[in-house]
């Protein structure tokens, strides 16, 4: 029934839209204006932060897509991009940033060492991918991956928040009073990190 | 007076303030009403570069900066009001005249009082 006045109000919506007629609801203001205004937080922990730069440049403009204004606090940030090997020095204060972040916020993983820790995965100081730790919303592949790549990923995500449904069982983290805001920030323990993972991620 | 002239203004202002805080007050309600609040120890924290603190920023420090303070502001407030006055010294009356020279007697009394606490001194 809803699926059905939806696809209604979408056919209606199109028709109107071609006789100069835009209608909007506050879901799809909420989520244009969420997805448009991504505002990265500006560090970078390997090789691939070499091409987040390069895409945030004039070559590859991320700007085109809202998503230029790098932020060094993490107080003015909603996206976070894991751009490179994050080695188990480094992991805690990756959560801690995250966690400092305002609501809402999202998170690329951008690379093969930040998805699974990629060729450095044997090492005994890398992370296998940061998403033992936080929600990633987009995982990046490449070795680094281009900045085109990081554009693409960066258009997934618009069109990830562009779907969400404010209300329902799937609505969007920050809208969600029982969802968590902070995440549990690993420790150095005597020959490996400490603390509680993400139930979803379990190290393979 | 022409009060007609200056309704514009007023229009103009109310626009602005409005144009202003519209934004500000949206912004409020909507997290008011759907974005519930999620404070937490790591997200309140004071320092955001990741890591923790360390020690406490409530430390002791050295006051002595205030010397510096001190000959900054003689130096500084003397240059500003001295340029004018020279410009303007021929024409000024009496009255102003020893008024400009009693404020630059006492900035001059705290370098003076600098000069003899050895602040001056290089070491």
């Amino acid at each position: 029934m809803t699926v059905g006045m939806a696809l209604m109000n979408e056919e209606l919506q199109n028709q109107l839209s071609r006789q100069g007629v835009v209608l909007t609801t506050v879901q799809e203001l909420y989520n244009w204006g969420r997805k448009n205004s991504l505002w990265p937080l500006q560090f970078g922990l390997a090789c691939c932060a070499i091409e987040m730069i390069a895409a945030s440049m004039a070559r590859f403009d991320m700007a085109r897509f809202g998503a230029e204004v790098f932020r060094p606090s993490p107080r003015q940030a909603d996206l976070m991009i894991v751009s490179g090997t994050v080695t188990k020095k480094m992991a805690p204060q990756v959560v801690r940033l995250y966690n400092q972040m305002p609501e809402p916020k999202y998170v690329i993983a951008m690379g093969a060492c930040a998805i699974c820790g990629g060729p450095f995965r044997d090492g005994y100081n890398v992370l296998r991918g940061i998403d033992l730790y936080l929600p990633v919303d987009v995982y990046i592949p490449g070795c680094p991956p281009r900045p085109e790549a990081l554009l693409d990923g960066l258009i997934a995500l618009q069109k990830k928040i562009a779907a969400q449904r404010l209300t329902g069982a799937g609505r969007p983290r920050h809208l969600d009073a029982n969802a968590p805001g902070e995440f549990p920030v690993p420790e150095y323990g005597a020959h490996d990190l400490v603390g509680p993972r993400l139930p979803a991620a379990e190290e393979t | 007076m022409n009060v007609k002239a200056y309704i514009f203004l007023a229009v103009f202002a109310a626009a602005a303030l409005v144009f202003a805080l519209a934004p500000l007050a949206l912004a409020w309600l909507w997290a008011r009403g759907f974005s519930p609040r999620k404070p937490g120890a790591v997200k309140n924290a004071i320092y955001e570069c990741g890591l923790d603190a360390q020690p406490t920023g409530w430390v002791q420090f050295k006051s002595e900066y205030y010397l510096y303070g001190i000959i900054f502001l003689v130096f500084d407030v003397e240059t500003i009001f001295l340029l004018p006055f020279a410009v303007a010294c021929k024409s000024l009356p009496l009255g102003a005249c020893l008024a400009m020279l009693i404020f630059i007697l006492l900035l001059v009394e705290g370098l003076a009082w600098a000069w003899a606490k050895g602040v001056l001194d290089w070491k």
